[in-house]
C-alpha cells in the first residue's frame, strides 16, 4: 500500500465525491417531485395523466440506467439535441428515480385505510385539512422505509455516471488505475469514498424508520 | 428509420440479439446460483448464533452500501492486481452478481420465514402434525408464497444490473449497439438514437413481463 499516493490523491476523490453527492441530491430531489406528481395523478385517477404516469413508471422501472444514459448522451446529440454530462446524469437519475419514488409514495397512500378519510370528514375537516392532518402523516410513515431504500439505491446508481464522462468517483478511480497502475490504492479509496458517503445515510435512515413506526391506525392488526 | 436500415443490414440484428443473450445468460447463471445459495444463507440468517448473524449482517450491509459497479471493479481489476488472478469479465460478473444476489435473496428468505406468525406453528402442533408435517404443509407453503414475488423482483433487478458488465469489457447488447453505431458512423449518423432506443426496448421487453408476473402473484397471494 502506497500511503503517500493515497494522501496525494485524496483531494481528487473528495472533489469527485462532492460531485457525486451534488448530482445525486439534485436527481433525488427531482425524483421525489416527479414521483409525487405521478403518485397523485394515479391516486386521484386523473384521466389521461394517470395512464401516462403508469406507462412511464413501467418503462423506467424495467430498463437499466446505463441504457437510459447512453440514449441521452450518445443517441440524442446525433439528432441535434446536445446535452451536457451533468444534464444527462440528472435527467437519467430523475427518470429512473421518479418511477421508484412514485411506487413508494403510492404504497404509502394505499396503506391508509378508507375509514381514516371518512372519520376525518365526519369530524368536519376540509379536504386539505384531511390530507394534511390525517392522510399524509400516516402515508408518510408507511412510505419512509421504501423512500429511504430508494435514496440509497439512487445514490449507488450514480456510479454509472462515469460512463457519460462525468468525473465522478468511478471515473477518478479508473483514471488513476490507467495512469499510475496503482490498482490497490485506487480501489481502496473508491470503496472508502462510497462508505463515507453511504454509511451515514444508511445509519440515519434505520434510525428514522424506527422513529416513524407508528402508522397503521384503522387496520386490523 | 435510419436505425432500422442499419439494423437490417448484414448480421447486425442477429449480433444485437446475441449481445442480449450474453446479458441474459450471465444474469440467469447468477440468478440460479443466487437462489440456491440464498436459500442456504436465509436459513443461516434465521439462526440464533451471534457470530453467524453478525457475519451475515456485515455481508448484507456491504452489498447494500457498495455499488455493484464498484464490486465489479474490485473483482475484475482488484483480483488481478492483488492476487494475480486473471478473471474474464464474464466470470467476474457471475461472481459479483452471485455475491450480491445471494445476500439479497438470503435476506428475502429470512424476511419471509420470520413473517409467518408463531401461532401457525402452534396451531399445527395442536392439530397433532409432526415436525416434518408442520414444515411440509404449514410453514413452507406460506413462506414460498411470500418469497416468490419478491424473488422475481430481485431477478429483474439483476437482469437490469447486468448492463454494467459492458464497463468491464464484456461485449453485451449495449456494447454491440455501440459497435454497430460506430460502424455506420459515416453513412447513417442519426441511427444512434434509434439503435439505443431499440436496446432500451429490448431490456423493457425482457423485464416487463417478469415484473408483471411478480405483481400478479403478489396480489393473488397477498
Amino acid at each position: 500500500m502506497d500511503w503517500t499516493f493515497i494522501q496525494r490523491f485524496t483531494p481528487m476523490y473528495a472533489e469527485a465525491a462532492l460531485l457525486t453527492l451534488r448530482m445525486g441530491l439534485t436527481g433525488i430531489a427531482l425524483s421525489m417531485a416527479v414521483g409525487l406528481l405521478c403518485c397523485l395523478a394515479q391516486h386521484y385517477r386523473l384521466p389521461a395523466l394517470r395512464q401516462i404516469a403508469r406507462a412511464y413508471i413501467e418503462l423506467a422501472r424495467n430498463t437499466p440506467l446505463l441504457v437510459q444514459l447512453f440514449f441521452l448522451y450518445f443517441g440524442l446529440p446525433k439528432v441535434g439535441v446536445r446535452l451536457s454530462s451533468e444534464t444527462c446524469a440528472v435527467i437519467g437519475l430523475t427518470f429512473l428515480g421518479g418511477a421508484y419514488m412514485a411506487e413508494a409514495f403510492r404504497s404509502g397512500l394505499e396503506a391508509v385505510d378508507k375509514t381514516q378519510r371518512e372519520a376525518g370528514e365526519c369530524l368536519g375537516l376540509t379536504g386539505l385539512q384531511n390530507l394534511r392532518y390525517v392522510i399524509f402523516p400516516q402515508a408518510l410513515a408507511t412510505a419512509v422505509p421504501a423512500v429511504c431504500a430508494n435514496v440509497i439505491f439512487l445514490t449507488k446508481e450514480t456510479s454509472v455516471f462515469s460512463a457519460v464522462a462525468l468525473a465522478d468517483l468511478m471515473y477518478v478511480a479508473k483514471d488513476l488505475i490507467g495512469m499510475y497502475y496503482k490498482t490497490d490504492e485506487a480501489l481502496l479509496m473508491l470503496v472508502a469514498a462510497y462508505l463515507v458517503l453511504l454509511l451515514p445515510i444508511s445509519v440515519v435512515f434505520s434510525w428514522l424508520e424506527r422513529r416513524l413506526r407508528y402508522a397503521g391506525f384503522g387496520r386490523a392488526a | 428509420m435510419q436505425a432500422l436500415d442499419v439494423l437490417l443490414k448484414g448480421r447486425n440484428l442477429a449480433r444485437l440479439l446475441q449481445g442480449l443473450w450474453v446479458t441474459l445468460s450471465l444474469s440467469l447463471a447468477a440468478i440460479a446460483l443466487s437462489v440456491a445459495l440464498g436459500l442456504l444463507v436465509g436459513m443461516l440468517m434465521t439462526m440464533k448464533n451471534r457470530a453467524i448473524r453478525a457475519f451475515c449482517r456485515l455481508w448484507l450491509e456491504t452489498i447494500r452500501i457498495v455499488p455493484q459497479l464498484v464490486l465489479l471493479f474490485l473483482v475484475y481489476f482488484g483480483m488481478a492486481k492483488a492476487f494475480d488472478i486473471q478473471l474474464s469479465g464474464e466470470a467476474s460478473a457471475v461472481i459479483v452478481f452471485t455475491f450480491w444476489g445471494a445476500g439479497e435473496m438470503g435476506d428475502l428468505v429470512r424476511g419471509a420465514v420470520q413473517s409467518i406468525p408463531r401461532h401457525q406453528t402452534e396451531s399445527a402442533n395442536a392439530l397433532g402434525l409432526t415436525r416434518g408435517q408442520v414444515y411440509r404443509y404449514v410453514i413452507i407453503p406460506q413462506t414460498v408464497r411470500r418469497l416468490i414475488p419478491q424473488a422475481i423482483n430481485l431477478a429483474t433487478r439483476m437482469i437490469k444490473t447486468t448492463s454494467l458488465i459492458m464497463l468491464i469489457g464484456v461485449v453485451e447488447v449495449l456494447k454491440v449497439a455501440q459497435q454497430i453505431i460506430d460502424n455506420a458512423r459515416y453513412d447513417a449518423l442519426q441511427a444512434a438514437v434509434g439503435i439505443y432506443g431499440v436496446v432500451f426496448f429490448l431490456y423493457f421487453i425482457v423485464c416487463w413481463p417478469i415484473s408483471l408476473a411478480a405483481g400478479r402473484l403478489e396480489k393473488k397471494w397477498a
